[in-house]
């Protein structure tokens, strides 16, 4: 006779397996427990040992395919029937043979079911296995329901509101599935709309004139329900432009590189009384000078001894590609949407070229002028969103890169200073980066410089 | 010597604690009785633990350690052929387990772990009843008080706790029997372990602590555990310890019976670590060669327990045909019962569930016993109520 053997459940609520190798082939003779395969779970490759002794007739899975727990993978030829008493194989072939363990035969996605909470949008009962049981509806719509009250009426057409499963109870559910019933289409006789057992029966019996289930959930049959035209509740707008861009980019950033986010808060006086000091310079006139300026620069000078975070996982080539200079991305709002121009080879450039390529960046951008060329190639981002008076937030990776900092907005805050509270000009850093390649401590040694310049910039002198 | 561990070995040795007396005795030196070739040496004090033990003894310890390897290698196996839900392997760990559990008097009261498999085959649990729970047919495979084993443990030391307490029982029993806890390494780093070592030292219970050092808390190696012999986390509650060759059958015997005779003698309680390796994986889930060297395994491969063994009964001319010969039918008939039980096994019944949660009636159990079975009478057919009961 022959005998399958249904791939389990190798480890702990796994539902699937790769085959690795076969180390049979069909014709072969095999003992029990002689190793017939090698399969690579999500947790470990683990040698397969033949549960029957007997002759390989069928392989049925290839070598580098993916199988769900509980598919027959091989066959055997047995000799004779020989029951349960040794421990043959008979007794195991009346049972599903995966019972042991988690891993239920799972359909579709793979993933557990959910029991539906709606028959809104649960399959009409026309779609009930059965046939001698279904229902005779009219495909015309019943009986059209009276001009909603607008209390009832449903706000939109697209409103699927979850309604709640038939009630019931499992004996009663146990017997609808065992007649074919659909109970979405049973009317409740019982207690507060319960659905009885004998509802059930008599369903069956054809007592009962189901009601379709499309037309329970109160679909407006197209009549001017109320006064408020919807349009003017909610707008559609396609998505399309910088907008669709942004989104596939920020999907697929987010959803590829684990982000880690870091803060730092840190009394920034000292740059800002710089700031002020180059401001009022007789070399820096005529410039734009802001914080950015200085955070800019100051993220360039860190970088140097944290080159790591100007970097790029290559999936596809499967290397991180470290960069030998920076392409400084400037986040920025355009009337378009966001946008993240950069600076070519900003790490070469003075602090009066960066600004001035700061300020052009900004007005090129704000204007939605910015060239492509200037929208690619960029090594790692910052956003300000200090502007907003936005102290700190999670940023999201600019694909590709390694490392964006989030500037966050500068308050004059009670902050410690020589061991006393003084009033201190306070911001906070966001930095997010992409644990593929940066570590918690080279990103946090980052920060941490980029902080101790910024409390005191005189310390980059000690870092250039 | 024999040191399993490089840079550990010396620590201990010439140690403070070395210089008490035998009572207060650390860790220390690892004690071994037969020698990875099968070499019989001696030790002044351990031997004369062992003299009593006969050729015929030291034949059946052998067939006792052949006998559990082959359950573990079979129960394995089912797992991978879908007949069990999980299974931890004890694969090396054989003469650690039947050692110490061949040192124990019948009213002694084993507390294991979910590895003492080999433990619990050696008190005369049946073979499928050990795979029981295995298998997801019931919440314990035996009654603990036919064969005086408790149900294994999977909280990592929480059977650390129920040993001691049982031994303060035996105390107030007036009786001379023992508890023993059975644990790992890594159990030595949970606070059920310390906390039961504390009240163990508190109260002279006469408990032994029986830690199978098998290098492998999961993914963790013990270094990482223990910067110190894990024997000799045992004094720092007053508890005095030995430290053995745990795959030295003879050495692990030799000690449990030192460690049973201080407790039935009011000595209170000892800690034994075993010095063992675990060959397999943690268990038939995980796969060990992302985290380890498989040097190691080589290395331990050739401290082998039952090589070992095997080694000195042939150097004592006891390694007979008929010998090998019995041991293996007793293994195949033993693998064979394995396997015919765990397929045949009758599947748990939905009223089962009722069953040893009290030992005696209670209102409250027997009332939602009375529900519950109403509830699956009003399936009316008891095979569709299981098989909904089932789908859950």
């Amino acid at each position: 006779m022959i005998k399958e053997f249904r791939l389990p459940d190798l480890g702990e609520g796994l539902t699937e397996s790769e085959i690795v190798a076969w180390k049979v082939g069909v014709g072969d003779t095999v003992t029990l427990n002689q190793i017939i395969a090698e399969v690579e779970t999500a947790k470990a490759v683990v040698e397969l040992p033949s549960p029957f002794a007997g002759v390989v007739t069928a392989l049925h899975e290839q070598p580098g395919t993916v199988v769900e727990v509980g598919k027959p993978i091989v066959s055997f030829e047995i000799e004779g029937d020989d029951g349960g008493a040794d421990g043959g194989p008979e007794s195991s072939a009346k049972r599903e043979p995966n019972l042991v363990g988690y891993g239920a035969v799972l359909e579709g996605s793979g993933r557990p079911a959910r029991r539906a909470r709606t028959f809104a949008a649960a399959p009409a009962p026309a779609a009930a296995p059965a046939p001698a049981v279904e229902p005779a509806v009219a495909p015309e719509p019943a009986p059209a329901p009276q001009p909603a009250p607008v209390s009832e009426a449903a706000p939109a057409p697209e409103d699927t509101r979850p309604a709640e499963r038939p009630r019931s109870t499992p004996p009663v559910r146990k017997l609808a599935k065992d007649l074919g019933v659909d109970l979405a289409a049973v009317t409740g006789t019982g207690e507060r709309g319960l659905i009885t057992r004998d509802d059930v029966r008599n369903f069956v019996g054809g007592g009962d004139l189901p009601v379709a289930p499309q037309e329970l959930a109160g679909v407006q049959p197209g009549a001017p329900a109320g006064a408020a035209a919807p349009a003017e509740r909610e707008t559609r707008t396609p998505i399309k432009g910088v907008r669709k861009f942004t989104a596939t980019a920020m999907v697929s950033s987010a959803f590829t590189a684990p982000h880690v986010t870091e803060f730092l808060t840190l009394d920034v006086t000292p740059t800002m009384e710089l700031l002020a000091r180059l401001k009022a310079s007789r070399s820096f006139a005529g410039y734009k000078l802001t914080p950015l300026t200085l955070v800019s620069k100051a993220v360039l000078i860190a970088l140097r001894s944290h080159p790591t975070l100007n970097a790029r996982w290559d999936e596809a080539n499967q290397e991180i590609v470290q960069f030998n200079y920076v392409n400084l991305g400037i986040a920025a709002a355009t009337p378009r949407g966001l946008t993240v121009p950069n600076i070519k080879d900003a790490d070469r450039m003075s602090l009066l070229e960066l600004s001035t390529a700061l300020t052009e960046l900004t007005d090129t951008a704000r204007a939605g002028k910015t060239a492509p060329a200037d929208l690619s190639g960029g090594t790692i981002s910052i956003t300000n969103i200090g502007v907003f008076g936005i102290d700190a937030g999670t940023p999201i990776l600019n694909p590709g890169e390694a490392a964006i900092l989030a500037v966050g907005a500068v308050r004059k805050m009670p902050w410690e200073h020589q061991d006393e509270v003084a009033l201190r000009q306070v911001m906070t850093l966001s930095l997010s980066f992409d644990h593929r390649l940066v570590d918690g401590e080279q990103g946090s040694r980052f920060l941490q410089d980029l902080g101790a310049i910024l409390a005191d910039p005189g310390m980059a002198l000690a870092m250039v | 010597m024999f040191t399993d561990d490089a840079g550990k070995g010396g620590m201990a040795a010439g140690g403070p604690g070395n210089s008490a007396d035998s009572n207060r005795r650390s860790g220390g030196d690892l004690v071994q009785l037969i020698t990875p070739g099968g070499e019989r040496v001696s030790h002044p004090e351990f031997d004369t633990w062992v003299q009593d033990i006969s050729d015929e003894q030291l034949a059946s310890l052998y067939e006792d350690m052949a006998v559990i390897r082959r359950i573990d290698a079979e129960a394995t196996a089912l797992q991978r052929q879908g007949e069990l839900a999980l299974w931890p392997p004890l694969l090396g760990q054989e003469a650690s387990q039947i050692g110490s559990v061949r040192a124990l008097r019948d009213d002694d009261f084993v507390f294991p772990s979910y590895r003492d498999n080999g433990v619990a085959y050696c008190r005369g649990v049946k073979p499928s009843d050990i795979v029981k729970a295995w298998r997801g047919n019931a919440l314990a495979g035996w009654d603990p008080y036919t064969v005086n084993v408790a149900t294994q443990q999977i909280i990592i030391g929480a059977q650390s706790l129920h040993a001691t307490g049982y031994a303060m029982g035996i105390q107030n029993d007036g009786a001379d029997s023992v508890a023993v806890a059975y644990f790992g390494d890594g159990a030595t780093s949970e606070g059920d372990v310390n906390e039961a070592m504390v009240f163990a030292a508190s109260f002279q219970a006469p408990v032994v602590f029986f830690c199978q050092n098998n290098h492998w808390a999961i993914s963790e190696p013990v270094r990482l555990q223990s910067h110190i012999q894990i024997a000799d986390r045992a004094s720092g509650f007053g508890i005095p310890s030995m430290r053995v060759d745990g795959n030295d059958v003879l050495a692990v015997m030799a000690a449990t019976r030192i460690a049973l005779d201080r407790a039935r003698r009011g000595g209170g309680p000892s800690f034994i670590e075993a010095v063992t390796y675990r060959m397999g994986p943690h268990t038939t889930a995980d796969d060990p060669t992302r985290y380890r060297d498989a040097n190691e395994l080589e290395d331990w491969a050739a401290k082998d327990p039952i090589s070992r063994l095997k080694a000195l009964l042939e150097r004592k001319g006891l390694l007979t045909e008929e010998l090998e010969a019995a041991v293996a039918a007793k293994a195949d008939a033993v693998a064979k019962e394995l396997r015919a039980g765990t397929i045949n096994m009758p599947g748990p019944q939905p009223l089962d569930i009722f069953k040893h949660v009290y030992s005696t009636p209670n209102s409250w159990l027997d009332r939602q016993e009375d529900h519950y079975t109403r509830y699956l009478a009003s399936f009316g057919d008891p095979a569709g109520a299981a098989s909904e009961e089932g789908a859950r």
